[in-house]
């Protein structure tokens, strides 16, 4: 329990807050927006140096571009949003400001912030802040999955995110000649910006096949290629905007003749010190490669994503449970309107489920009218609109997310000698040995736990952020795992802090305000074997 | 060939002439725009510069590692930049001037574990 008493410690600024939302996104953006709109006081704590997000990650301000809209779909919408909560004296938007603790307070949630000024990340001596929400809305995002194979390490081998990161931020194509594969529809923006960087993209491979697509897309679509993604959209408005979205980029990728190629994965990546050729196979309908149907691809660059994975640490730390099954599983839990497991704190955006920006921004809007709801500013008649507009956004995300699940059979593209753990460097050869040594049935769900002490694998600094679901599966837990293994996934996601912080920055703050919450710690046996 | 920076006479989104940065990596001069990451600095650089585009060297392997995630997440990118180690390069600003060194020894398990051992 902290104690007021105990935040007036040296450097750390204390303050009461009304609605507090955690990131800048769509959704975080949009929540903002409509706390305000039904009079809450707003502050958004934004990690990166601006806002926008993923979706709108966009050119710093010393780099100024007159047509920088060309880059982004929906950017009035970025940039109005941005202008009025700019402009608002209720609304405080703090960017370079990370949320990397959540504890227990007297009476609220204590949110631990570390302020870094604007381009100066992992600097030390940051300003710290601890802010008192009465409501809090989590907004964090997601990130890259990537599913290791051989040379998934290599420089040069990138997330789709990193692809798409580099040509919106920095104008920078990741290659000249790029192979661009995984899963997903998130594959062709990433392809499309990449060309727009004057990058050849040499092909889109897409993992799921035309069987697993059908079922997805729905009985619309007839044939493979980038032609489903057209024939699959008609219809229903509230997709309108995605349909158009959507067929940009296949207009983009036909036009500079790219191969959109389905039932298609990457089984290595080779090179000396960088990627230098890609090889693809085809794959059958559970992911495994079709032995024989490898083909070598000169590449120097490879942006491979098979989805994403929700960044759930803040929401964790506030107490947020974790829905276990059914279409949102491994998402935070939330009801229509984003209220989740934990009172007073509400979610939305990717952290709730992969939906794409359209979804992010109107259950970043539910979320925020709810919060601010809480707090006595009743919502305005516009709910029942935005929870019709949330269904059809819904039922649109979870066919896609069938359409581009991974199967189980992406499993056999991991040799024993791929570096499943990329921070500690721990091959699948690794940990299926030590499986194998120290299997037993009844020791199953520790067993896994202390594999994991024993490999160290996901224990770096990105605490398994990127390898913790492909961990679990090469040791048969969790999803998408082998068959028949019944051993329950290992908690990867508990992390004891949200974002990197210096001893000296921790030593800044009294002890007793030091993470010690159960939502937050980790035995400190996982820290240091 | 590598990564390299959209020209500015052919880019959609019209970009202004940026101004150079420069900074060093292992003591050789490197030269992106201003507004860049040191990540991206290092990528355009790519096998012109004696670390090949490369940012760091795993423990283990020693093997060459780049950026991987672009946004902070996965942790493949730390550098030192002016003595500050574990620094993630794809979030940081690439200033002028700015000495950065790439690292080959075992990563931190947590940022604060190493800083302590360095402190105690
Ligand atoms: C690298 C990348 C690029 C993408 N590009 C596209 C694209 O071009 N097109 C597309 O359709 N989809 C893209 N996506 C998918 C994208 O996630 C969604 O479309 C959309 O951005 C989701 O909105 P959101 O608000 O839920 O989350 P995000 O846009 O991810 O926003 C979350 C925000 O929270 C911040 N944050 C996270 N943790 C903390 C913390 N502890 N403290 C403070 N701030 C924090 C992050 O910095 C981020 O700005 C991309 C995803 C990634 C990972
Ligand atoms: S590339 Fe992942 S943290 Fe920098």
């Amino acid at each position: 329990m902290v104690e007021p008493a105990d935040l007036a410690g040296a450097g750390a600024e204390v303050r009461d807050v009304e609605v507090l939302v955690v990131g800048g996104g769509p959704a975080g953006l949009a929540a903002a927006d409509a706390a305000r709109r039904s009079g809450a006081r707003v502050v958004l704590v934004e990690g990166g140096d601006d806002v926008g997000g993923q979706y709108w990650r966009h050119l710093p301000a010393e780099r100024p571009a007159a047509a920088e809209a060309q880059l982004h779909h929906g950017w009035s919408t970025f940039a109005g949003l941005r202008r009025t909560l700019a402009g608002d004296p209720g609304c405080e938007v703090l960017t370079g400001a990370s949320v990397w603790a959540v504890e227990p307070g007297a009476g609220a949630l204590v949110v631990r912030v570390l302020v870094t000024p604007s381009g100066q990340a992992d600097a030390p001596g940051r300003r710290h802040l601890a802010l008192r929400p009465a409501a809090l809305v989590v907004a964090t995002g997601a990130h890259d999955l990537t599913l290791p194979f051989p040379g998934w390490d290599l420089p040069g081998v990138v997330t789709g995110g990193a692809a798409q990161a580099f040509a919106k931020s920095e104008r920078l194509a990741v290659g000249e000649r790029v192979v661009v594969a995984g899963a997903g529809p998130f594959l062709l923006p990433v392809a499309s910006s990449l060309l727009d960087t004057g990058a050849r993209v040499l092909e889109v491979a897409e993992a799921a096949g035309p069987a697993q697509l059908t079922r997805g897309w729905g009985p619309l679509l007839t044939g493979g290629g980038a032609g489903v993604f057209a024939a699959g959209l008609s219809g229903v408005g509230v997709l309108a905007g995605k349909t158009r979205e959507l067929a940009g980029y296949v207009a983009a990728l036909t036009a500079a003749r790219v191969p959109y190629r389905t039932a298609t994965g990457v089984v290595a990546a080779r090179g000396d010190g960088r990627v230098e050729e890609v090889v693809l196979a085809r794959l059958d309908a559970t992911w495994a490669p079709v032995p024989g149907t490898e083909r070598v691809v000169a590449a120097d660059a490879l942006a491979v994503s098979h989805g994403f994975t929700p960044r759930l640490e803040v929401a964790l730390a506030a107490g947020a449970a974790v829905a276990g099954s059914g279409a949102g599983a491994g998402f935070v839990a939330v009801d229509d309107r984003g209220a989740t497991s934990a009172p007073g704190v509400w979610a939305a955006g990717e952290v709730t489920g992969i939906g794409g920006a359209d979804a992010a921004l109107v259950e970043g809007a539910l979320a925020g009218l709810a919060a601010a709801e809480a707090l006595g500013h009743p919502a305005g008649p516009e709910v029942d609109g935005l929870l019709r507009r949330r269904r059809v956004l819904r039922a649109f995300a979870d066919r896609l997310a069938a359409a581009h699940a991974p199967r189980p059979g992406w499993l056999a593209q991991v040799t024993d000698d791929t570096v499943v753990c990329r921070c500690e460097e721990v091959t699948a050869g690794r940990l299926r040995s030590v499986a194998q040594a120290t299997a037993s049935a009844a020791d199953a769900p520790a067993g896994s736990r202390s594999l994991r002490l024993t490999t160290r694998a996901g224990l770096g600094p990105c605490q398994g952020r990127v390898c913790g679901h492909a961990v679990d599966a090469v040791l048969g837990c969790g999803l998408p795992a082998s068959t028949g293994t019944t051993r329950p996934p290992v908690s990867h996601q508990r992390r004891p802090l949200a974002v990197p912080v210096r001893l000296g920055e921790l030593a800044d703050l009294p002890p007793a305000t030091t993470p010690t919450s159960p939502a937050t710690s980790q035995p400190t046996s996982e820290e240091t074997p | 060939m590598s990564a390299r920076r959209v020209d500015p006479a052919r880019d959609v989104a019209r970009t202004e002439t940026a101004e150079p940065v420069t900074i060093t990596v292992d003591g050789e001069p490197v030269t992106g725009v201003r507004g860049q990451s040191i990540a991206g600095v290092v990528m355009a650089a790519g096998r012109s510069a004696s670390t090949g585009g490369a940012l760091r060297r795993t423990a283990g392997a020693g093997a060459p590692r780049g950026v991987f995630c672009g946004i902070g997440v996965c942790f493949d990118c730390l550098v030192t930049v002016d003595g500050v180690r574990d620094v993630r390069a794809c979030q940081r600003r690439a200033v002028e001037g700015a000495v950065v060194t790439t690292q080959g020894e075992p990563l931190p398990a947590r940022v604060e574990r190493v800083e302590g051992e360095r402190r105690g």
